[in-house]
């Protein structure tokens, strides 16, 4: 092996081995430790001062404790849970108004296509923070919706929406959709035309036409659409914390209070591998499918 | 498939970019309200663009925010792109099946757990927080978002070129630089941009590994945004919503420019 294979090899490699491995590992190892009102606040250090002795002893004080404590306070499943609740809810919610937006982009003339993908790309170029905060003067209880509202006269009294789950599914709705819209899009854009113009020949209504052929063929685009939507969202901090209320659990809120208002380093690395290991399923069947994907379009 | 747009698309594209732009909309116009009510429209006025730009804090934190995110860009762009080079040509090493979990791995972290095992790592090695810490940060998990640009480009490339320019006496780096890298190159300007908008973008990994010192702009526009709604946020949100327009905008028109002249040679080539 030349030197300079070696190089172009280790250069990105030991990259991130240090800075994606080595932290995860820290993170495993805080969250066995104890917490302690120290600096660093958990024990126990490793000191390699002391040899083997001291390495054994390191390793003889790591335990569970952390991870028995989050099963026993509500608190932890019940964010959890809640979590891959809103993640589930939100994720469909988005496929619903995703799948029609796209089903129209890829029935449009050839010439506004480039157009159209540029207005669903160009939101997801810009700062995901400023598209949340956009909401908070439209949802607020003297904001831009409950003004309409009032006006028109459908409502005589302004809506709670603010600091409601409901204005945190709005919100992931509303900053996910372009993930929803680009996969389903891409996949239809591929169907044969022909296809439909067979399914009509042959006796289908549009309807039927749709639901037996359109539909199954971009299911594809459906599943990676929901799992770039449902992945993220479960350990989702910004949305629920400027849009949400107390009431809404959010484990990735869970964390970040964990860390920084309790400042309990042991408990919220515990959170932190908890919530890793929920994710490894569905980012397991998510790998699966692109893999398939890929494997069908060669 | 060239059919005219029923009513239903027309509705449902309406309503969807509707619903997308609206309320970017309704803060741009409201950048622009003279009261400090955000509900209240009291005539035009620019005096939030003139506040904002006396903001020393808010300065400071643009400018540390556009230092990081062109180190940082910078710095996953060189990476991520060897990083795709290993993944689509360095053919087996050992520990390869490791090194493409790392690359796709990131993508889906959530970034709380990204922060938090950094700043971890940061403090078990005694490293001072600041801007050095937040482009190490945003370095190693945009680097990922480049190499996975850049490898889907080096896979869709006609590999023949490379051998025939090592047939001709190129040494592999001479054959690097002289016919992958210009054809990359497109896909690795792309990578950059992706990764110069993801670390402006970040608020959660900045927030973990972020020292006193060195407050960026999403960190800034958080904390003033949990009091509520303010007029100078939506000053400055106008701002950055139109500079990113201006790029995305300008960069698709190259681009349709660019196919249509590739259209044309392809052409020329047909009938030559």
């Amino acid at each position: 092996m030349n030197l300079r294979r070696l190089l172009l090899i280790a250069i990105p490699y030991l990259w991130l081995l240090g800075l994606f491995l080595v932290p995860f590992l820290i993170v495993l190892k805080i969250s066995l430790s104890d917490t302690a009102v120290a600096i660093p606040p958990y024990t126990p250090t490793l000191d390699l001062s002391g040899g083997w002795a001291s390495i054994k002893e390191f390793f003889g004080q790591l335990d569970f404790e952390n991870f028995i404590w989050l099963t026993q306070d509500e608190l932890y499943w019940r964010s959890y849970l809640s979590s891959l609740q809103i993640a589930a809810v939100s994720t469909f919610i988005t496929l619903l108004v995703g799948y029609p937006v796209a089903y129209g982009m890829a029935q449009s003339p050839d010439e506004w296509r480039p157009t159209l993908m540029m207005l669903v790309i160009l939101p997801f170029w810009t700062s995901f923070l400023i598209r949340v905060y956009a909401w908070i003067g439209i949802l607020a209880n003297e904001g831009f919706l409950n003004q309409f509202l009032l006006w028109t006269g459908i409502i005589d009294m302004p809506l709670q929406i603010m600091n409601t789950t409901t204005a945190v599914y709005i919100g992931i709705v509303y900053t996910y959709l372009p993930f929803m819209i680009l996969p389903i899009y891409a996949t239809l854009e591929k169907m044969d035309g022909a296809l439909i113009e067979a399914a009509e020949d042959l006796g289908c209504s549009r309807l039927s036409a749709f639901w037996l052929v359109t539909l199954p063929l971009s299911r594809p685009g459906i599943i990676a659409g929901c799992f770039l939507v449902f992945i993220p969202v479960i350990g989702e901090f910004v949305i629920p914390s400027l849009l949400g209320g107390s009431r809404t659990l959010m484990i990735g809120k869970v964390l970040w209070e964990e860390f920084f208002s309790n400042r309990d380093w042991p408990v919220a690395s515990a959170v932190a591998v908890v919530l890793l290991i929920l994710l490894i399923v569905p980012i397991v069947l998510f790998q699966r499918n692109q893999q398939r994907q890929q494997e069908a379009s060669q | 498939m060239n059919r005219r747009l029923s009513w239903f698309n027309v509705t449902t594209l309406s309503l969807g970019f509707a619903f997308l732009y609206l309320p970017m909309l309704i803060l741009i116009i409201y950048s622009f309200n003279a009261s400090k009510l955000v509900t209240v429209w009291a005539g035009f006025s620019t005096q939030w663009y003139v506040s904002l730009m006396g903001n020393q804090q808010f300065l400071d934190a643009a400018w540390v925010t556009l230092r990081v995110a062109f180190f940082s860009s910078t710095l996953a762009t060189v990476l991520g792109t060897m990083a795709a080079y290993v993944l689509v040509r360095a053919g087996r090493f050992p520990g390869r099946t490791l090194f493409s979990g790392m690359i796709y791995a990131p993508l889906v972290m959530p970034d709380v757990i990204t922060g938090l095992s950094l700043l971890l790592l940061f403090i078990a090695i005694n490293l001072d927080r600041g801007i050095f810490t937040i482009v190490l940060a945003h370095t190693t998990f945009s680097m990922c978002y480049v190499s996975v640009v850049v490898s889907s480009r080096l896979m869709t490339f006609d590999r023949s070129l490379e051998e025939a320019a090592l047939d001709l006496g190129c040494t592999p780096f001479d054959a690097f630089r002289s016919v992958t890298l210009p054809i990359i190159t497109p896909a690795v300007i792309s990578g950059w941009l992706l990764a110069f908008t993801l670390s402006l973008d970040d608020l959660v990994i900045a927030s973990f590994t972020a020292g006193p010192s060195s407050t960026t702009l999403p960190i800034r526009i958080f904390s003033s945004v949990r009091l509520g709604v303010s007029p100078e946020i939506n000053a400055l949100s106008t701002i950055m919503i139109s500079i990113v327009a201006v790029g995305v905008v300008s960069a698709s028109l190259v681009s349709k420019r660019a196919i249509i002249r590739q259209r044309q040679e392809e052409l020329a080539g047909v009938r030559a």
